[in-house]
């Protein structure tokens, strides 16, 4: 698609198969109530929330159990009607074991939400839109988990002339914000305003993938006459989805090393995000479910559900049915989610899908011999952000985390992997700049605790 | 036959060399700085192993601070007592004697202990294993077992056991810290080798739950702090040693169910009490059914 004589997508990139077909004609249907659910206090990124329940205390389906702690900090809402039973660890994907609300449905309940004061998005201020985004709970939905209302408030120096919906779900097997955008388009319509009253952003783009024209169809029937929203399709390209990406494919501008959407007067919300901000502030409840892909070759009623958070994976594999050759399950997509070491782990508000393989799928994972880089530059061509995975990887092996840094821009590495995709000689380049990235962060940290002593 | 072309030419760079040469003189006497003899003599005096573990960047600057009277020499954790003293001799200062620390691992949950979740493929590092939902291993708090500790330690002193564990030489063992920075787990600390009592847990799950995952886990019982509250107390589900308040005695690993305390003895290494010594297992657990 061409505008003004330029291709709207943006440079380098990748095209894996896509695998949607399976799920992206699936219905969004309701999903079962686990029978124990375990709501996570840290499911965003901040400081976790602070638990305001007890044990034995009983709580109603979408009652606040937990309240924000701090500015990048939400609460946390009761997913099902029930007692709590107790407060207690509970492993979380990071790796670490987190403190989680144990909650035991009521048998025969019938699980109504209950509703707090309703916001209007014409008439409530920017700072009350802001707080109740917090109070709801929401943060980005696509999967980093980062609270929405913290990227809302924009400082005084910046501003926002365009609003990003990223609908672009650029992750093979991911079908979840598909559906969300076909049959909640009125959702998501409704979510904008919200948006754009808080940010001051005068108009707002919905992007979405050219292999989604169903859902580009819906969002264009949903716009409300001389609302200024428009839909574009995009071609289809990994990583499309990243916000940097999107931001470029779409108005041409390109973030600087290190910065926000914000310096270039952009901000981009997901779109299943604004779909849950147009379905609960008009109520005024939180957050208590969301749609999820559960799909991959080790699935067998694949779909997308609407699923409680806090049900534990082994209760959703266990309901949709799993190939007895199962041998590994990724949260969010194969190339940027992450692989569970536990099934006890919940769903939480950044769980995007649950995608099983089979040993058919990953029986070279371990057995796949890494050679040397024969500096072919397939990599160099890959990298959306023009990084150089190649010396990067080199460096990496010889562990000059710091030079990486320094000199190779490693920060600016968003873990796409297109790099670990195209290369030859299979070198793990992605795993590799995660461990480097985690190093220079704990250097960082050390030495400003030292700075701070000093 | 070019002889006087050979002779300019020798003349030319030889006349440059002493030119050069003695500019080199010149600048040598002109820009010298005068630096106390006695860096060298004490950083001679040193293992030169650089390893770090006085805190300071390596074995000159720590000889610059030992002239200038900042530190004393007992804070070098690799020098021989003796080495301290020659040292201190020399500069004419006390010794500045540290008990002796060596480095200990607080996870005994060996392949034929503990059970592992998942298995992990991928970069054969700690910290890259870490990385993704935080390794394959049933307790999130225990050692991965790829070794990361052990190719980092300069003196050998980190071997990997048939069970996946570093175990530590403590007679090679400088406390030089490496093991702590490089393990994701934090599961290295550095303690005083004369305490014998050592909890090899971190687990901070409390009740039975962690025993499906560790035979060896601690429980946080609280059976160990019930027989010596001055000793022992328990912090987040773990048994706090109070070294140097009370004598430790060999009562707490007996009390211990499964053998989350030991008693580090200088000939056989760690033990554990009557309770626990079954627990011992010889051949690697099966992962648990997923």
């Amino acid at each position: 698609m061409m505008f003004f004589g330029r291709k709207t997508t943006f440079a380098h990139g990748i095209h894996p198969p896509e695998s949607k077909d399976d799920t992206s004609g699936e219905r969004i249907r309701q999903f079962e109530f686990a029978p124990v659910l375990v709501v996570p206090l840290s499911q965003h990124i901040g400081k976790p929330a602070l638990a305001i329940v007890r044990e034995d205390q009983e709580v109603l389906r979408g009652q606040c159990i937990a309240e924000a702690d701090g500015f990048i900090s939400v609460s946390m809402h009761a997913p099902v009607s029930g007692t709590v039973r107790r407060l207690g660890l509970t492993p979380s994907i990071t790796g670490r074991m987190t403190q989680g609300i144990f909650i035991e449905p009521f048998p025969g309940s019938t699980q109504e939400i209950m509703g707090g004061t309703p916001i209007d998005s014409a008439s409530a201020s920017p700072d009350e839109i802001i707080r109740a985004i917090q109070a709801a709970g929401i943060v980005g939905l696509g999967g980093a988990g980062f609270p929405t209302h913290a990227k809302l408030r924009i400082p005084d120096d910046k501003s926002v002339d365009t609003l990003v919906i990223n609908g672009a779900e650029c992750e093979p097997y991911l079908t979840a914000d598909h559906r969300v955008m076909v049959e909640h388009a009125a959702d998501v319509m409704a979510g904008i305003p919200y948006l754009m009253r808080a940010t001051g952003a005068p108009r707002a783009i919905v992007a979405v993938e050219a292999n989604k024209p169903d859902a580009a169809d819906a969002l264009r029937e949903a716009i409300p006459d001389g609302a200024a929203i428009t839909v574009e399709v995009l071609p289809v390209k990994y990583p499309q989805g990243a916000e940097k990406m999107l931001i470029t494919a779409l108005l041409g501008r390109e973030i600087p090393s290190g910065g926000l959407p914000l310096d270039v007067h952009a901000l981009c919300v997901n779109v299943a995000t604004t779909a849950e901000i147009g379905r609960l502030l008009p109520q005024g409840a939180g957050i208590q479910e969301r749609v999820i892909t559960v799909g991959g070759p080790a699935v067998k009623r694949k779909g997308n559900y609407r699923i409680q958070i806090g049900t534990p994976i082994r209760f959703v594999l266990e309901t949709v049915g799993v190939e007895d050759d199962i041998t590994r399950v990724f949260l969010g997509g194969p190339m940027m989610g992450q692989a569970v070491s536990s099934l006890d782990i919940p769903v939480t508000k950044g769980t995007t899908g649950i995608i099983a393989f089979t040993e058919r799928e990953t029986g070279h994972v371990g057995n796949t011999t890494v050679y040397p880089c024969i500096r072919c530059g397939h990599c160099v061509e890959a990298c959306p952000i023009f990084l150089n995975p190649s010396t990067l990887g080199l460096l990496a092996i010889n562990d000059q985390h710091q030079q990486m840094a320094d000199e190779f821009h490693l920060m600016d590495c968003f873990e796409c992997g297109c790099c670990t995709f195209v290369c030859p000689s299979h070198i793990p380049l992605v795993q590799h700049f995660r461990v480097a990235k985690r190093a220079v962060r704990k250097a960082q940290a050390e030495a400003r605790a030292s700075e701070v002593k000093a | 036959m070019n002889f006087l072309l050979v002779l300019t030419a020798v003349a030319a760079i030889g006349g440059l060399t002493l030119v050069l040469a003695s500019l080199l003189v010149l600048a040598n006497a002109r820009l010298h700085v005068a630096e106390d003899p006695r860096i060298d003599a004490v950083e001679d005096m040193l293992p030169l192993t650089n390893c770090g573990g006085c805190g300071y960047p390596g074995c000159r600057p720590f000889a610059e601070a030992l002239v200038a009277g900042d530190v004393l020499p007992g804070k070098c954790s690799v020098s021989p007592p003796e080495g301290h003293a020659r040292i201190a001799e020399y500069l004419g200062v006390d010794v500045g004697a540290e008990a002796r620390r060596v480095a200990r691992l607080a996870c005994a949950g060996g392949a034929n202990v503990a059970r592992d979740h998942a298995e992990y493929a991928g970069l054969s590092t700690c910290a890259a294993a870490a990385l993704v939902a935080g390794g394959g291993k049933g307790c999130f708090w225990g050692c991965l077992g790829h070794g990361d500790c052990e190719v980092v330690c300069d003196f050998d002193a980190i071997e990997m056991d048939g069970q996946g564990l570093p175990v530590v030489d403590e007679e090679l063992c400088t406390a030089c810290g490496d093991c702590v920075t490089a393990c994701p787990k934090d599961l290295f600390s550095l303690q005083v080798a004369e305490h014998r009592l050592h909890v090899a847990c971190k687990s901070q799950q409390a009740g039975d739950e962690i025993l499906e995952d560790c035979a060896v886990g601690c429980t946080a019982c609280g059976k160990c702090a019930m027989d010596a509250p001055e000793l022992i107390s328990m912090q987040d589900n773990l048994p706090l040693i109070a070294h140097g308040r009370a004598r430790p005695t060999r009562t707490a690993i007996e009390r211990c169910p499964t053998g989350a305390i030991v008693w580090i003895d200088p000939q056989s290494g760690p033990m554990k009490g009557e309770a626990a010594r079954k627990i011992i297992r010889r051949g690697a657990l099966r992962n648990a059914p997923t």
